[in-house]
């Protein structure tokens, strides 16, 4: 990365830019990022089908009746 | 040579300036913030579906929001649209090139995209009496190696080239080019808003992309090599990520930084794709070793495993929601487990 040519300027001057944008920006805190992120995985647990199990009737893909090939 | 000299100072401390910023909300981590939660129930799925029918290795598959049809794409040469729930193939698209690597099912349902080492997106109709393609998307110089629909007239592009691309459907022409990593882009994620998309990379980083203004928001640090596999927690505050450094890793948008690392000693193969259950608090995330390991995202414990799989799983999905996960892989099956 370290050449003296024109592009190697620009390519820099580009990557010195996006730098500054993004040195810019608002950060929160972790603990508030995690107790979010904990809350919303928890309030919606009791939707999710993977995680509570689904009950064979309301399962569409629950056991065929017939013989599966495999 | 004093300017170039001047611009790496000052790039080298605004790295430092970043590292500070983000230390500096780092009150504690992931694992604490989750210690009085509930662990998530031991985890046992079972299959519930074995699709036969394509030929040699999938590379990847995409759920349609129907929750019922899918699409899989395969070096054999073809697409293949899935019935899940009866496991018959309801379409099959020959595609011109057989090197495909991404897949991906419009929400309308109305088309699917695929692409790989030819450099393109096509785009079928499968609503037509007989299987269209409406468009080649042709611009990347580097391979395919994900797509995904906005909506019929919008598509995103991963590419080798490096860049990612928001594409018009009726003109067939790149509409944003997404410019700043350095290396092949791997994978992409939609946020749940549409206003904003991730990318992982060959470069080890991820990016957070305004689709409309194309700029980078945000650089996420922390893997020690190519980002295969990406994906917005749900609600859209956090990432997940999987990588060829054998770990998956979440990080958060608003904290701008990692926030749990998912890895296990006994685990050295690459991460090649991920999923997650529709609450967030399972990844399922498909290795090099022909498993698909099953984390609890809030506390970073491995809690199952998907096993069955002769070769390479290759790509996981869980439909909008959430009944199932399908893996497919290099052995040619694609599996269904609940």
């Amino acid at each position: 990365m370290s050449n003296n040519s024109a592009g190697g300027l620009v390519s820099l001057q580009k990557s010195v830019k996006q730098l500054r944008f993004e040195a810019g920006i608002r950060r929160i805190k972790v603990s508030q990022a995690a107790a979010e992120l904990k809350a919303f995985c928890l309030q919606n647990a009791h939707k999710d089908p993977l995680l509570m199990g689904v009950p064979s009737s309301d399962n569409p893909f629950r056991p065929p009746k017939s013989c599966a090939l495999f | 040579m004093g300017e170039m000299e001047q611009m790496k100072k000052e790039a080298e401390a605004l790295k430092t300036q970043i590292e500070a910023a983000r230390k500096a909300v780092h009150d504690t981590d992931m694992a604490s913030a989750a210690s009085g939660v509930a662990p998530a129930p031991r985890v046992q799925l079972k299959t519930r579906r074995n699709l036969k029918g394509h030929l040699a290795k999938i590379y990847a598959m995409h759920w349609s929001t129907d929750n019922r049809l899918m699409v899989s794409a395969s070096q054999d040469g073809k697409l293949l649209i899935w019935d899940s729930h009866s496991g018959n193939k309801v379409n099959a698209v020959p595609l011109k090139s057989s090197w495909v690597m991404t897949c991906a099912y419009a929400p309308s349902g109305n088309l699917v995209a695929s692409g790989g080492l030819d450099n393109m997106c096509t785009v079928y109709n499968l609503k037509t009496p007989v299987i269209k393609t409406v468009k080649e998307l042709d611009a990347h110089t580097g391979y395919l190696s994900c797509a995904r629909f906005l909506s019929d007239t919008e598509v995103l592009t991963a590419s080798g080239d490096t860049t990612c691309a928001l594409w018009d459907l009726e003109t067939g022409k790149q509409k944003t080019v997404f410019l700043n990593h350095v290396g092949d882009c791997m994978c992409l994620s939609l946020s749940p808003d549409m206003n904003s998309f991730v990318s992982g990379a060959c470069d080890s980083l991820a990016k957070l992309w305004d689709i409309r203004d194309g700029q980078c928001k945000q650089t996420f640090l922390g893997h020690t090599s190519d980002i295969n596999a990406i994906s917005f927690y749900p609600g859209g505050n956090a990432i997940i990520t999987g990588s060829d450094d054998c770990t998956c890793k979440m990080y958060d948008l608003r904290a701008d930084q990692e926030l749990i690392t998912y890895q296990d000693a006994a685990l050295n193969s690459g991460v090649t794709s991920l999923a997650l259950s529709m609450s967030g608090r399972l990844i399922f995330a498909g290795y090099d070793d022909f498993n698909c390991n099953i984390w609890d995202s809030l506390k970073g414990e491995k809690v199952g495993v998907l096993s069955g799989h002769d070769n390479r799983v290759s790509c996981t999905g869980v439909p909008p929601d959430g009944m199932c996960v399908c893996t497919g892989s290099w052995d040619s099956f694609l599996k269904i487990w609940n």
